[in-house]
């Protein structure tokens, strides 16, 4: 009897996987197709402060790329879910705040309802680079640079991939050939990027007088923008300890109680 | 046990009228419960308080949020950003959506292994199985919401399976999106929807719990309850068990909020919905990988199209569940005392796993054949091995009652009871 039911059971799970090759010629998929580029790279690993349950922002660090977003990032990125007050946050006082907003001048209408410029406010957006998605492939050559605030979520490996890209220039292989006005980049997606090389060693001097060698400067820029994509991130692990160190010994507790009312039944 | 006549007038005054107390007392004090119920037993109060704090922390951010195709990335980037505590509110409903199939999962394999569908519970599963669909239909209009890139073409590629329907198929796709694409009507319709059928939801799971307390929860030997020995009061000792169980889910769930808040989700997300870029790959939540595989292995079949096949084994993955009460054809419920049955339930769970993980792999012709043999394989689980299974499979000799087999005292001999008692 269990002899029977082992063999059935062993032909049912041959003819399970015979049919499917019977039927696979009618199948539409190809295997991937040799010649394309390469996949990118593995991403760098920048050792990121915020890293692991208890890893915080380094503030400094975030301070710097902001200077960079501001002196090199923002002649094409928008940062556009941020406001100027929400910089505050990274340390500095209210009036830094003011006087970084003030640089800006945005578009209001005065008293009489006639357009005007004005120097931002705090509580004003970030000013976007281009007026709008076809201005900037306008002047782009055909590429819409993303929008930042998000861009340490929205791709895959967030902080480090945004470190590694600012690190991954590099002169095409011979053998590949280049797309027009593109440059090649290893930790790219299809390893062509239209995004010159924006940072270089010493592009951009840093008011503390902290180093400055691309390294250097990918890293800061990495965490001022893991910073923008989860500005709660600090204060959510903080909370979340708190949680846990409460959860655990409230399940103890439960676990005791459950016993113990239980002891009665046996 | 008698109901216990109530100490205060107010109550008892109360009661006379609307019988709430002796509701309560009924239902969840003194309702009889198996008393051998394992851990596995506790996935069902998990899902109903997954449920409600899917519900509590969705109306709060439906305070906050804009359904328009302009405005609702930006809306919940402001809910994140600038509504007190709105990350929180919304990492716990993005992970509670996740954590609740995880669980309803749970709950579902734990049936199929108890034999928990079986007479007289055909209709307490079969109600479960349409929580399951509405839950589905709620968490893939929840994702798309947030209205970022696979919000975008995930709703356009599921939205347009409908479009595979002979003859109604374009007239139901247009209807499901307001317009000849997903737009904002789309949007639109699919937030009225999602804020309505978890409050359906919660009827169906009322339903599901009318069943349930008919003829009580199957347990881990699935033989009835013979007597008063066999069972135990809900309250005090299910209660405080589900507790503990609780508190044990938050744990999990909690690490996830507060420390991975995004591991379940895509990057591609944060980006706003697109109409005119395409992500390079389109990928469901994790929750519906499985049935996205069945949908996207199934090949032509006869004068079939793919499209059309695929759409069908997927609904009928699901839709056979119904009749699994009539397809399992054993008279024996739990696993336990069914030792192929068990191997198979066993390569069921493995052939689910391996049908999500292909679900999330890019399709070629090493995924699709996997694809496609486990696809197989699951229809040949339910359709031909459950039926052939119960007619030649010889269990293993049933204990006479819970109690005897729980309880240390009163066992019988030895030699009939050793193989089957837990050690």
């Amino acid at each position: 009897m269990k002899l029977r039911l082992v063999l059935g059971a062993a032909m049912l799970a041959l003819g399970a996987v015979a049919l499917p090759l019977l039927l696979l010629p009618a199948a539409h998929a190809q295997d991937e197709g040799a010649g394309g580029p390469p996949p990118p790279d593995p991403l760098l690993d920048a050792k990121f402060s915020f890293r692991g349950p208890f890893g915080t922002l380094d503030k400094a660090a975030a301070q710097r790329g902001l200077q960079i977003y501001k002196e090199v990032c923002s002649n094409c990125h928008g940062l556009y879910e941020m406001s100027y007050r929400n910089i505050a946050a990274l340390g500095f006082t209210e009036d830094q705040v003011k006087a970084f907003a003030a640089e800006y001048q945005v578009d209001d209408f005065n008293d009489k309802g006639e357009p005007v410029k004005r120097k931002a406010l705090p509580s004003d957006r970030f000013v976007r680079p281009f007026a709008n998605e076809a201005a900037a492939r306008e002047a782009m050559n055909g590429a819409y640079p993303p929008d930042l605030a998000l861009i340490a979520k929205s791709r895959k490996g967030g902080p480090d991939y945004v470190y590694s890209l600012m690190q991954g220039y590099a002169d095409p292989p011979a053998s590949m050939k280049m797309g027009d006005g593109l440059n090649y980049n290893k930790f790219f997606p299809g390893r062509q990027i239209a995004m010159p090389q924006p940072l270089t060693d010493g592009a951009v001097t840093f008011t503390d007088g902290s180093p400055n060698t691309l390294a250097d400067e990918a890293k800061d820029v990495a965490t001022f923008l893991e910073w923008a994509a989860e500005p709660e991130a600090d204060e959510r692990k903080q909370l979340g300890t708190w949680v846990i160190l409460f959860l655990i010994p409230l399940t103890g507790l439960l676990y005791a109680l459950k016993v113990s009312v239980w002891s009665k039944l046996h | 046990m008698a109901a216990p006549a109530a100490q205060n007038k107010l109550i008892r005054w109360i009661d006379h009228r609307l019988p709430v107390f002796t509701f309560i007392n009924h239902e969840l004090q003194e309702y009889p419960t198996p008393r051998n119920l394992s851990y596995w037993w506790n996935f069902g109060s998990l899902a109903g308080i997954a449920l409600v704090l899917m519900i509590a922390t969705g109306i709060f951010l439906a305070m906050n949020y804009t359904p328009n195709a302009d405005l609702a990335f930006g809306s919940v980037e402001r809910i994140m950003r600038d509504v007190n505590y709105g990350w929180l509110l919304r990492y716990m409903h993005q992970n509670g959506a996740s954590f609740f199939f995880i669980v309803v999962y749970i709950h579902i394999f734990r049936g199929l292994y108890y034999g928990s569908y079986k007479a007289p519970r055909e209709l307490l599963w079969m109600l479960g199985v349409v929580i399951m669909l509405l839950m589905m239909a709620t968490a893939f209009m929840g994702y798309v919401l947030p209205w970022g890139q696979m919000s975008f073409w995930g709703a356009t590629v599921i939205t347009s399976l409908f479009g595979a329907i002979p003859l109604v198929g374009d007239w139901v796709t247009h209807l499901l999106w307001g317009g000849f694409a997903v737009d904002n009507p789309t949007l639109n319709r699919f937030f009225a929807l999602h804020y309505l059928l978890p409050f359906i939801l919660v009827a169906v799971v009322m339903l599901h719990l009318i069943a349930l307390h008919q003829h009580g929860s199957n347990n881990p030997l699935g033989i009835d309850k013979k007597g008063p020995q066999d069972s135990i009061p809900f309250h005090p000792y299910y209660t405080v068990k589900d507790l503990f169980g609780l508190a044990v889910f938050l744990l999990f769930y909690c690490a996830v909020v507060f420390f991975a808040p995004n591991m379940f989700g895509e990057p591609d997300n944060y980006i706003p919905a697109n109409p005119l870029a395409t992500p390079p790959e389109i990928v469901p939540e994790w929750y519906f990988l499985p049935f996205y595989a069945i949908l996207r292995s199934t090949p032509d079949i006869l004068f079939i199209s793919a499209k059309l096949a695929g759409v069908m084994a997927m609904g009928a993955s699901i839709l056979l569940l119904f009749v699994l009460p009539w397809l399992d054809t054993s008279p024996v419920r739990s696993g336990k005392f069914r030792p192929v049955f068990r191997i198979f339930f066993w390569l069921l769970v493995i052939d689910c796993l391996v049908l999500g993980y292909i679900g999330g792999q890019p399709v070629n012709n090493m995924t699709l054949t996997i694809g496609r043999t486990a696809e197989v394989w699951y229809f040949l689980h339910f359709l031909v091995i459950l039926p052939v299974l119960g007619k030649f499979e010889r269990p293993l000799p049933l204990p006479t009652s819970i109690a005897q087999a729980v309880l240390k005292g009163g066992a019988p001999p030895a030699t009939s009871r050793a193989p089957m008692e837990k050690p």
